[in-house]
């Protein structure tokens, strides 16, 4: 399929199945028929050519499809129970409106984060089951069932299709953000081979938040969000080995960063600071834009970064936070000025492996290379993520290496 | 969602006795009980992935140096009772709801109806992202780099 063919579809996804859910009320069956618009549409346009109205051929398409499936399969009490077209109030409503709409309902609370994300992706980013459950690793026959568990889910809660009322809102443009973020996450760390599918992800995550940002451009968060996307993704050429292994910052070749995504993600940050409450993703943001910003390691603001941490430890609570005040205090006063931090979490982050990480890494720059080993494999031990040991693991193998070299011994087992 | 590997060996549990020597009626209330189980964790959406696997009359070991031809052996291999029997891959909320799966599994029902009291591993499935970017970014923030 054309990339073209490709972009409008996804573009005109949750409009299309914002115009029928609010015809017929039936979030589940439009979100079905939508997808077999969608389906119909790709293996048509591209030999045939796009229709001159495109939403129009996949709004009647997908409406279509739906009378058949009330005929064919529905009883007839069904049928009686449900007009086709709900008496809505005939106001004129932008398709911008209906995707945010569409976005708001798939990202509701009733539904738990993993059917939030796999619901976004299918009925606004308009992937297809089977992709979903490519990028996750799961069968797709359990992608499809966890699709259908959330579709129920909202049918059975009641969940009306309307903007949320403007107290609602704040909190509920919140779980989109936090859902987006998370689909943000799971492409994070991979970016070539086998793992492209989930890279994938990331961009999708990017062009969800760039359309929620359109829709409401004076919300800080939702551009604080966008910002911290661009700043983080514009490093991906440079985070990861040919081995698909994590580079740390300091050894990143920084010619290979997207400075084009960087110039927009300052642009954004700074923007959305000026304007209104400053939140959590700004601030993440602008962490990430002084990094961004420096054109070598050693060029870092520390001090900046220390600053922003403080805001954000304050802001939050969140002691894992103060993990990452504690790194800056270190690059920014010397490493016993963070370890001093660490103290202060011990007991709430016991037994948790980023604080073993955190802890290894400051003893490393502090030069105590035997306890920063042992913490270094306390931490590769406890965590369950695979680019994270990968990364731990060859920290212990290379400061084994250096050890052995410094202290002028030969080969010596573990 | 969390990946969870769920393993059953060839122990037995509190059962010695082998099934062919159970009542037909037994192991078709042992087999029923596996059937129920798929349904429901299949109709969860929670099932990724299950199989039983061949015993080792039929298994082989696989040894190369990637130069000359394989060696291909029947064994040595561990105790039967060690032996992989079978699997399911579950991807689920929580830890506690893997647990509550593998609970069901080694409670199947033996001769007499009792519970056969497998032992279950529960395995975690490594994750490919991180556990989260922000902090694996100011994670990669560190100073690291070649000493």
């Amino acid at each position: 399929m054309p990339s073209s063919v490709e972009d409008l579809l996804h573009e005109l996804a949750p409009q299309v199945l914002g115009a029928l859910v609010r015809r017929s009320g039936d979030f589940d069956a439009a979100e079905d028929a939508v997808q077999e618009a969608l389906l119909a549409a790709a293996l048509h346009w591209p030999r045939e050519g796009v229709p001159a109205k495109p939403r129009g051929w996949l709004v009647q398409t997908a409406e279509r499809r739906m009378i058949d499936q009330w005929r064919s399969e529905q009883s007839r009490r069904y049928r009686e129970s449900r007009a086709l077209l709900q008496d809505t109030p005939r106001r004129a409503i932008s398709d911008q409106d209906d995707t945010l709409t569409v976005l708001f309902i798939c990202c509701h609370p009733v539904l738990t984060p993993a059917s939030a994300i796999a619901l976004t992706l299918r009925a606004v980013g308009g992937l297809t089951t089977a992709e979903i459950a490519n990028a996750f690793l799961v069968g797709e026959a359990t992608m499809a069932q966890r699709i259908a568990r959330a579709k129920q889910r909202i049918k059975a809660s009641g969940v009306p299709f309307r903007m949320p009322t403007p107290e609602e809102q704040a909190a509920r443009v919140r779980t989109v953000l936090h859902v987006l973020y998370l689909i943000f996450n799971e492409g994070y760390a991979s970016s070539t081979g086998r793992e492209l599918h989930r890279a994938e992800l990331s961009e999708e995550a990017i062009r969800l938040t760039r359309m929620v940002q359109r829709v409401l451009p004076d919300d800080a968060e939702v551009t604080g969000l966008l910002a911290l996307m661009l700043l983080i993704d514009a490093r991906r050429p440079a985070r990861t080995n040919a081995a698909g292994d994590l580079i740390p910052l300091p050894e990143q070749d920084r010619t290979l960063w997207d400075q084009a995504l960087i110039a927009e993600g300052v642009a954004l940050v700074n923007r959305a600071m000026r304007n209104g409450a400053v939140g959590e993703y700004q601030i993440q943001a602008a962490i990430a834009a002084v990094h961004d910003q420096a054109p070598r390691a050693d060029d870092t603001d520390w001090q900046q970064i220390l600053a922003l941490y403080e805001l954000l430890e304050q802001m939050t609570g969140n002691p894992i936070v103060t993990l990452n005040r504690a790194v800056a205090a270190a690059m920014a006063r010397g490493p016993s000025a963070g370890l001093v931090l660490l103290d202060a979490v011990d007991e709430r982050l016991n037994g948790h492996y980023r604080l073993d990480a955190v802890r290894a890494h400051l003893l490393e720059m502090a030069g105590d290379t035997e306890a920063a080993l042992a913490h270094y494999r306390a931490a590769a031990n406890r965590t369950t993520s695979l680019p994270e040991q990968r990364y731990l693991t060859t920290r212990v193998a290379r400061l084994l290496r250096d050890d052995r070299s410094h202290a002028g011994r030969g080969e010596r087992p573990r | 969602m969390t990946r969870y590997l769920l393993v059953v060996n060839f122990e037995g549990g509190v059962v010695d006795t082998p099934m062919e020597e159970w009542k037909p009626e037994e192991i078709a209330a042992h087999l029923d009980y596996y059937k129920a189980l798929h349904k429901q964790l299949v109709s969860s959406g929670e099932l990724v992935e299950s199989e039983v696997l061949a015993g080792p009359d039929v298994a082989k070991i696989v040894t190369s140096d990637g130069v000359i031809a394989p060696v291909v052996t029947d064994g040595p291999f561990q105790e039967f009772k060690e032996w992989l029997a079978g699997y399911q891959i579950v991807d689920v909320e929580s830890e506690a709801r893997a647990i509550e799966i593998a609970a069901k599994i080694s409670a199947v029902p033996g001769p007499g109806g009792v519970a056969t009291q497998q032992p279950i591993q529960v395995r975690q499935v490594m994750e490919r992202a991180p556990s989260n970017v922000a902090e694996m970014e100011a994670f990669l923030q560190q100073v690291g780099g070649e000493h």
